[in-house]
């Protein structure tokens, strides 16, 4: 059963395999320059699993920001997360005992996954989610390690490779609109995400996205739900 | 280059902040699953969120990823447009994510690295 569900599990984690590694490089071997050895790095993967926010945490420690700034920074840029918690209610009610875990996983990228993965119909959905939810913490933690221990050994350009993540979501986009007739939702997010963008800067974007987002998902939702995307 | 530990924050503070920033992070992370918890029965406007939401978010993580592209100033966003539309375009004509992610990704650092440097 455990053997099914990591055969089926493992192949959809493949391209974040990639990016995972490659980012967590990247993170690991700026953390070092910046004096934290690779113990950190590792610490760091397990506990907080977070890739642009470990990106910002190494600015955060290098200059010896204080507490509250430090959890404000953290709240602005993990704010996005409340809404995979609200996608996934559902498909996690019946997680049990390895939920909190599937939480502490839920990165963009595992969040995507998990969206757009189904589990055959003879493997153990909780199962299957857990699977890429560690299949994609373990590549992470590798790789920030790894970056952290190699350091400066390191020596090919990497320039661009942060672009695998932009792509990973690009085609789940084009997965979902080849698969859907009703093409709102998608072009909401995208909209209203880059208008914010362009009214707030990229700095403090988000959360007005995601007000904006609900606030017209909310405004459609009679038509939407007469039109149900399957 | 490297700065030695010494001239760091002391790792009792690191630690510190390293806490703070995992504990948020769970719990913007857990925060629907302990509003909603799923032994009862999830409101119809929350149900209706969770399905239609997936679709928006990932266009905005797609333009979240983009947010530091400045198309006023060269390379004008060329790189991100022409590798994104390189995605695309393999990934509706072969339907393989490996393919089209690891092309575009290739062609992405390739445009990066070698034409618009």
């Amino acid at each position: 059963m455990r053997v099914k569900a990591f055969k089926a599990a493992f192949p959809h984690t493949l391209p974040v395999m990639a990016g995972y590694l490659f980012l967590g490089l990247g993170f690991g071997i700026l953390l070092e320059s910046k004096g934290f050895s690779f113990p950190w790095a590792f610490f760091m993967s397990v506990i907080i699993f977070a890739g642009s926010m470990q990106y910002a945490a190494i600015d955060l420690l290098a200059g010896g920001a204080g507490f509250l700034y430090t959890a404000m920074m953290t709240l602005i840029i993990q704010i996005r997360h409340l809404f995979y918690g609200l996608s996934l209610i559902e498909k996690y009610k019946s997680a049990g005992k390895i939920k909190p875990l599937l939480i502490h996983e839920l990165t963009d990228e595992t969040y995507s996954l998990v969206c757009s993965c189904e589990p055959p119909e003879d493997v153990d959905p909780n199962l299957f989610y857990l699977f890429i939810s560690m299949l994609d913490h373990s590549y992470w933690i590798i790789g920030c390690t790894a970056g952290a221990l190699l350091g400066s050994l390191v020596d090919f350009n990497t320039n661009g490779i942060d672009f695998v993540m932009t792509a990973l979501f690009i085609v789940i986009f084009t997965n979902q609109w080849l698969e859907t007739r009703d093409h709102r939702p998608a072009l909401i997010g995208v909209l209203a995400t880059a208008v914010c963008l362009i009214v707030f800067g990229a700095d403090r974007f988000i959360l007005p996205a995601m007000v904006a987002i609900t606030l017209l998902l909310t405004i459609f939702r009679p038509s939407l739900e007469k039109e149900e995307t399957p | 280059m490297n700065i030695p530990a010494a001239a760091r924050i002391p790792d009792s503070q690191a630690l510190i902040l390293i806490l703070i920033m995992a504990a948020i992070t769970y719990l913007v992370r857990a925060l629907p699953f302990l509003l909603f918890p799923g032994d009862k029965k999830t409101p119809s406007y929350i149900v209706y969120l969770g399905k239609v939401l997936p679709y928006a978010v990932i266009g905005m993580l797609v333009v979240y990823c983009l947010r530091n592209v400045r198309i006023t100033q060269a390379p004008f966003g060329l790189p991100e447009l022409i590798a994104g539309a390189a995605v695309v375009a393999v990934h509706v004509w072969k339907r393989n994510t490996l393919l089209s992610i690891a092309g575009g990704t290739l062609l992405y650092m390739f445009l990066v690295q070698s034409v618009f440097s």
